[in-house]
């Protein structure tokens, strides 16, 4: 049960780097990136059963933190052009993005 | 135990890691794009870290995940401000010679292999010297399941204070250099660009890319 889990979130990692290959746009790729973190933290939980090992999970558990700090980088980089988001708006000229 | 099935079922998922990794890399060589490929470089980091944990080097794919899909993400995408979106397209002729280091390469390593031990042999060297006093000690020592523990934070943990020192060394050496914020390095130019756009007729520095 939890092997026909893990072939199918394996599938399911090659379908989203089809999309993290072909995605025409920014998000498309943001969003394949995304989600290819979390279908790591899936195989990983899997992949600790299915070798007898559920201590794996607390891995799986790191794995997403790490994937959400990565995700808000890259957003927080697309919205802003910077990880710092500054305090005090700069003049009319900048930032309006 | 039954041993044979779940062997078979681990080696068609490292076969699939493998493959994935494969079509990855093949990607990241083909696109021009800058973002996707790091993007791409992201995800390769992710399985690749799977692919640690499936092979036990539990460790390895930790600090996989940390450093290749957290951290040198974001660097990746700091650095690239500082140059543009797209690569330029190289010509054919002048990838022969990177394309022949990389096969020359990767027959040394695969003739490398042939020496290597298989896994869980008894006569290996690892398993021969003192490495077989800490399997045995480790326990009794400090009580942790897993001997790489004991090893990397009790009996080498100065050494490891070290490592730990150095990698937080070059963390802030990068920082430095990169700039997070209003007076980093890509900061500045950019509003380098913005002051010489105000004599050129029009800025395309800024919108390239939100709206798209």
């Amino acid at each position: 049960m939890t092997a026909a889990a893990l072939i199918a979130v394996l599938f399911g990692m090659l379908l989203l780097l089809i999309r993290a290959i072909a995605g025409p746009t920014l998000y498309d790729r943001v969003l394949a990136v995304n989600s290819f973190g979390t279908k790591t933290v899936l195989a990983l939980g899997l992949l600790g059963f299915v070798m007898g090992r559920p201590q794996f999970l607390d891995i799986a558990i790191l794995y997403a933190l790490i994937n959400f700090v990565a995700t808000i980088a890259i957003l927080k980089f697309f919205r802003y052009r910077s990880f710092q988001v500054p305090l005090v708006r700069r003049g009319q000229g900048g930032g309006n993005g | 135990m039954a041993m044979s099935e779940p062997d078979i079922g681990l080696a068609l998922v490292n076969i699939v890691l493998l493959g994935l990794l494969f079509v990855v890399a093949i990607a990241i060589a083909r696109l021009r794009s800058l973002f996707a490929i790091v993007m791409l470089s992201g995800i390769y980091s992710l399985v690749s870290a799977v692919w640690y944990v499936a092979v036990d080097a539990v460790d390895v794919g930790f600090t996989e995940a940390a450093v290749g899909a957290g951290m040198s993400t974001a660097v990746l995408l700091g650095a690239m401000l500082l140059t543009s979106r797209t690569a330029k397209p190289e010509k054919s002729l002048r990838q022969l010679g990177p394309l022949l280091v990389c096969i020359a390469t990767g027959i040394m390593l695969i003739y490398a292999t042939v020496d290597l031990p298989a896994v869980g042999d008894p006569n290996s060297p690892a398993n021969t010297g003192v490495g077989l006093t800490y399997l045995r000690v480790a326990w009794y020592d400090t009580g942790i399941e897993n001997v790489v523990t004991p090893v990397l934070g009790s009996y080498r943990g100065f050494d490891t204070l070290g490592e730990t020192t150095v990698v937080f060394v070059a963390g802030i050496a990068v920082a430095l250099l990169l700039g997070f914020g209003e007076r980093s390095l890509a900061e500045t130019i950019r509003n380098e660009d913005k002051n010489l756009s105000k004599n050129a007729p029009k800025s395309d520095a800024e919108d390239e890319e939100s709206d798209s």
